[in-house]
């Protein structure tokens, strides 16, 4: 099969067009889960005392 | 350094040095009279190096100690003392650059000093070399901070670290010989390509091995940052770079593009680099070492998430508008522009989210020099992504296009956000690294500050001035339709301009010494941190903390 111009535009035009928006609601409702709340807070906070080495 | 390698790990060493080594010498064989031969020298004189440092180690006794319980930052403080010898390298080149255009005579008619040549050096030096190096020493350090994991191997951090500066030295003293194959920021050959390839494979093995091992549940923000940095810089100079030697013993190859197809992919590769180069992994530096050093957790972690896929998501689109007005599709131009404005709400959510973070932390920014380098970094990322995209726009950039605004914006970006959150990492992580008590010299860290904020205003209001009114003569017709001005009149009117952005340049570069002073008075002299001391009384977050990390560990699948 040829890769023209007729069909990445046409692959560009369909697919191109809705892969994109779905990828943001994906994240955007990963970004806002409220139960992810606790987790994310956590991993804020976590950074501000790390200097202590490795946790084993 | 090489001491802390146990005597399988110093073996594999020694036998990745005489592999370079031998390459070296083939390429030096092989390309006799061509400039790939005098590279072929470079790569076996500098295998030699690496090897003798590890012979140095081979008969040393092995480290005894459970190495699992520390974090490995050998390879963080050589980086970091590459990165600001080639801050100096690359800056000094630019200011010789910038004089060169006001003063043309500072050409000295060598064939190696033309501006074509020098120019290269500078962009290169400072981007990878300087960029290049410290995103890769605070990406080891923030990756097993995060992790709260030792760096998954202790040969291979050296291998990614050495071999990318073998690129660089490659790059640079190819540009000088004439080596180029005349892609913007992707100038090295064929041979230094494959080679960053090997490097970069390497990279991001580590970098998920060590992510593999880590002791906290989430991935921390940062390290998507720097992730994404790695793996799209992979994609994009593997595909840009794509090409065909005219020789296997000679610089010269041929791209495997033509014509706006070629323009597409090396603007689609030079605007990513700006991205995922100069953006994600310095966005990365941001969200970790700014609420750390301002000792609160990041204003909102849900918008840094929101933010980290706006900007994955829309900047691979934006490529094209460095192409407007060209034979590139109309419609390209469009797309490349509309996600170009796109872009200014995931970043300016970077930049709001990083100034909201210091919400209760200001007195700190008045006190602290380095959180007010962040700080001021972050104003330069909201600044010049509103320039950004505002530039992208068809009309404003057929006035700006080809233009001193041009580099006036990358400056912007370039000085203003890239070296200052640079600059400001260094500062924080040094005395960390070095367990000392602070940097040597608070007054020299506040003078590095005003001169490089001043040096960079200086240097963008400049070519503000220049660009514009550059853009504007260009486009003035006489009432019978010519055009009013010649070039040579506008470059008269560029002079006075020229002449105050190698000034700019000059500040920044004097900034960029002093910095490279301060560290290494700070190495050699400043006092050692006291573990038993209050930390309390300690200069905030200079020195290891008593942590959450005594809680017991969760695994990594929750």
């Amino acid at each position: 099969m040829d890769i023209t111009h007729a069909l990445t535009a046409a692959i560009a035009k369909s697919f191109g067009l809705f892969y994109l928006i779905a990828f943001s609601a994906g994240i955007t409702a990963y970004a806002f889960w409220p139960s992810l709340g606790r987790r994310f807070d956590k991993a804020a906070k976590s950074i501000l005392d790390d200097e202590e080495g490795p946790c084993r | 350094m090489m001491q802390r390698l146990t005597g399988p790990e110093r073996q594999l060493a020694m036998t990745l040095c005489v592999i370079v080594a031998l390459v070296g010498l083939l390429m030096a064989a092989a390309g006799h009279g061509d400039p790939f031969g005098t590279h072929g020298g470079i790569v076996l004189i500098a295998a030699c190096a690496a090897a003798l440092f590890v012979l140095r180690a081979m008969g040393e006794p092995e480290p005894t100690e459970d190495r699992s319980r520390s974090y490995y930052d050998d390879p963080t403080k050589v980086g970091l003392i590459i990165a600001l010898f080639w801050a100096v390298a690359g800056m000094g080149m630019g200011v010789w650059v910038a004089a060169q255009l006001a003063w043309p005579e500072l050409r000295f008619d060598a064939a190696w000093s033309s501006f074509g040549r020098i120019r290269p050096v500078h962009t290169s030096g400072v981007i990878f070399g300087f960029g290049g190096n410290a995103l890769i020493a605070t990406s080891f350090h923030v990756m097993q901070r995060t992790s709260r994991a030792r760096l998954a191997g202790h040969v291979s951090p050296w291998f990614v670290l050495l071999g990318f500066n073998l690129f660089c030295v490659i790059a640079a003293t190819g540009y000088l010989m004439g080596v180029t194959q005349s892609k913007e920021y992707a100038e090295p050959e064929w041979y230094a390509d494959i080679w960053l390839v090997i490097v970069w494979v390497a990279y991001f093995i580590l970098y998920i091995r060590t992510l593999a091992r880590r002791n906290e549940p989430h991935i921390y923000v940062a390290n998507w940052y720097y992730l994404a940095f790695i793996l799209v810089v992979a994609i994009l100079h593997i595909v840009n770079n794509l090409a065909v030697p005219a020789s296997l013993a000679g610089a010269k190859s041929y791209s495997a593009f033509a014509g706006v197809q070629d323009a597409m992919t090396q603007w689609w590769y030079g605007h990513n680099a700006v991205a995922f180069f100069l953006t994600a992994g310095f966005l990365g530096m941001l969200y970790y070492f700014l609420p750390k050093r301002a000792g609160r957790p990041i204003y909102s972690y849900r918008l840094s998430i929101l933010s980290f896929w706006g900007i994955v998501f829309f900047y691979i689109w934006a490529g094209s508008h460095h192409l407007h007005y060209t034979a590139l599709p109309h419609w390209v131009q469009t797309l490349g522009m509309t996600f170009s404005v796109m872009l200014l709400v995931p970043s300016w959510a970077s930049a709001g989210n990083a100034l909201m973070t210091l919400n209760g932390a200001w007195h700190k920014v008045r006190d602290d020099a380095t959180l007010r380098f962040m700080m001021v970094a972050a104003v330069f990322y909201g600044l010049s992504t509103f320039e950004g995209s505002f530039m992208a726009i068809r009309a404003v950039n057929s006035l700006s296009h080809y233009t001193d605004w041009t580099i006036g914006h990358v400056h912007a970006g370039a000085m203003g956000w890239v070296a200052l959150i640079t600059f400001g990492s260094i500062y924080s992580v040094v005395p960390l690294l070095w367990k000392r008590e602070g940097m040597y010299s608070w007054k020299l860290v506040e003078w590095h500050f005003w001169l490089a904020l001043s040096g960079t205003v200086i240097y963008v209001f400049a070519m503000w001035n220049s660009g514009v009114v550059q853009g504007l003569m260009w486009r003035t017709y006489t009432d019978s339709g010519t055009l009013a001005y010649s070039f040579t009149d506008t470059l008269v009117a560029m002079h006075p301009y020229y002449v105050a952005r190698a000034f700019g340049g000059l500040l920044f570069l004097t900034g960029a010494i002093l910095a490279a002073i301060n560290v290494y008075l700070t190495i050699r002299h400043a006092p050692a941190a006291d573990p038993a001391a209050d930390p309390a009384s300690a200069p905030p977050r200079d020195r290891p903390t008593s942590s959450e990390a005594a809680e017991p560990a969760v695994p990594a699948a929750e």
